[in-house]
């Protein structure tokens, strides 16, 4: 039988010894090797670019990045492992797995449950869209992008907007721009609670907003001009979008 | 409230020392005599000139009598309801007659005996009506109830906690059997705690003793993560309080503040005791994951009814963020 490369992913280290003593027992039935343990999703991301495997064991609840957001990213990498979720008690996330037959193991874990799962694991289509973001209605807490070959993870609060161009969505930080292959719509939806659009093309960071300035130019579309901190550029804000901010600017006056 | 502590059975004068009960016959009687005032008075903007007429009389009575009951409650307490409650009437009427009588050597009201009983008659049907009152209320919250919502209302421990602990517990099996050995012990100490009779106070030693259990079962699984500072003043470990009062906060700080952390974060108890409260604080950073959702606040809101069912409105818990801490304030009235 072929070996099947692992990464176990848990924040508790006698959650991730467990496992691998699982996978010790069934060496016989199904070799495995476990290529690396992390301890947060953002760790295993960096493991996964550098060591690629068949299947990720995956915990749900964990520090800087939980289970749902790294499956969000996986799919991003060339060669994305399957996803096995494991987690102790979480109603919420069983249910949203079971309703998209998405592959998960409760803890504690059976050893022929996990032999199960691993016997499937090649066959397991990556966990839908949608539903992960059901589970996470709050938003990622990075966008990922990739840059010749790398995968790129960019901490959202350290964007500051978020520009259409032709093809592609720009994400600007205080340092400097990445390319993201998401739509500004979508964009808009998940991180609803801290960005507002200012023109039909352009997200900005409420928090990041200083003030307005009139532009000078007598444009058709664009009147006042959004100052950024951090960053010269000032974005135009639309005439159809300038009430809503305007309110939302008033907010932060007051 | 006390009789759900040490008297399941039989009836019992209220506690006239507790808080709630003090305000409660503060409260009935101002109101039982602006009903009187309602009546004397011949037009609608008399009625509050009345009030104030009565209340010159009726407020030193209304406090002398809470004295005197406060004073005399263990002794009422130990005679049998009838005779305590009749105990009360006669005290109060004698009061009432002796007060009577001093407002006449003071000069401002007339003397006699007709007018001394009015006074005695009139104190003693406002004591009877509040101790019919509190009877009412001791049969509404009888401790069958209170016992049943005692019993619903104590935290059950997250199963989350529970089946990540087994799981930790089980990777202890092969490599360090005698590790794990203890933490079995530990949960099963947690479990027989949480299924204990909830009615009877328990020393704060032993509830402060089963929070370092909970808390070394969860440094099991979370090693170097989980920081605990414990504070207690020169505290009397045979100090009573609630059971499972404190665990379920630690439970929800964990959960909260400290697995959703980045770095290893620190849970801060203190204990100190001023006069005659107890004061309990507990404090965790805010979690990268914000302030506690809705699990947190039925948390908070349980222990609030707990302690409302235990000590009436003598306790109370207070919770809020401040510089990226989430802090838990408890007040408790110190009971040997």
């Amino acid at each position: 039988m072929q070996e099947l490369s692992v990464l176990i992913v848990d924040d508790e280290a006698p959650a991730r010894v467990r496992l691998r003593e699982l996978l010790g027992d069934l060496a016989d039935e199904q070799p495995t090797r476990v290529v690396g343990e992390a301890g947060d999703g953002l760790a295993a991301l960096d493991l996964l670019e550098r060591a690629p495997a068949d299947v990720a064991l995956v915990d749900i609840r964990m520090p800087k990045m939980d289970g749902v957001e790294l499956a969000q990213h996986l799919a991003r990498l060339p060669r994305p492992p399957a996803l096995i979720f494991t987690t102790a008690y979480d109603v919420y996330a069983v249910r949203a797995f079971e309703l998209h037959a998405v592959d998960y193991l409760l803890k504690p874990v059976r050893a022929a449950r996990l032999a199960a799962a691993l016997a499937r694991a090649k066959a397991l289509r990556p966990p839908p869209a949608e539903a992960l973001q059901a589970l996470r209605p709050e938003g990622r807490s990075h966008l990922s992008c990739h840059e010749r070959g790398r995968l790129l993870l960019v901490p959202i609060d350290e964007v500051l907007y978020l520009r259409a161009d032709l093809k592609y969505v720009t994400a600007r930080t205080r340092e400097r721009e990445y390319l993201l292959d998401e739509s500004l719509t979508q964009l808009e939806q998940e991180f609803a609670q801290r960005f507002i659009r200012l023109h039909r093309s352009v997200l900005a960071a409420k928090e990041a907003i200083i003030g307005f300035a009139r532009d000078g130019a007598e444009d058709a579309d664009a009147h006042w001009l959004a100052l950024l901190r951090d960053v010269p550029e000032q974005l135009p804000v639309s005439r159809r979008q300038w009430p809503v901010v305007k309110s939302y600017a008033r907010q932060l006056s007051t | 409230m006390a009789s759900i502590r040490q008297n399941p059975v039989g009836r019992r004068l209220p506690d006239f020392r507790n808080l709630g009960v003090m305000l409660r016959l503060l409260l009935g009687v101002n109101l039982l005599a602006l009903a009187a005032a309602l009546v004397q008075a011949t037009q609608l903007a008399a009625w509050p000139a009345r009030y104030v007429e009565f209340a010159a009389w009726v407020e030193p009575l209304l406090l002398a009598g809470l004295l005197l009951l406060a004073a005399l409650r263990d002794l009422l307490w130990r005679l049998p309801y009838r005779v305590a409650a009749a105990a009360v009437l006669v005290l109060v009427a004698l009061l009432a007659a002796l007060l009577q009588d001093f407002w006449r050597f003071m000069g401002f009201a007339d003397g006699g005996w007709a007018a001394i009983a009015r006074a005695a008659l009139l104190a003693m049907g406002c004591a009877g009506v509040m101790l019919a009152y509190f009877r009412l209320r001791a049969d509404a919250l009888s401790p069958a109830v209170a016992e049943a919502r005692l019993q619903a209302l104590t935290a059950r421990i997250r199963p989350h906690f529970l089946f990540n602990s087994l799981n930790a517990v089980l990777s202890l099996i092969r490599a360090e059997p005698r590790r794990a050995e203890r933490a079995l012990e530990e949960l099963a100490d947690l479990f027989r705690a949480s299924m204990r009779d909830h009615r009877d106070l328990v020393p704060l030693a032993d509830e402060i003793a089963l929070c370092r259990q909970y808390l070394d079962l969860e440094k099991l699984r979370l090693g170097d993560r989980l920081q605990v500072e414990w504070t207690i003043d020169d505290l009397p470990g045979e100090l009573r309080v609630p059971p499972l009062l404190l665990q379920p906060l630690l439970e929800n700080a964990v959960y909260h503040g400290v697995e959703p952390a980045a770095a290893p974060a620190a849970i801060r108890i203190r204990f100190a005791r001023r006069g005659d409260e107890l004061s309990i604080e507990l404090s965790n950073p805010v979690g990268a994951g914000g302030v506690p959702g809705a699990g947190n606040r039925m948390a908070l809101a349980n222990i609030r009814e707990r302690l409302a069912l235990y000590y009436d409105l003598e306790a109370r818990l207070e919770a809020r963020e401040e510089n990226g801490s989430y802090v838990v304030h408890m007040v408790l009235p110190c009971r040997n």
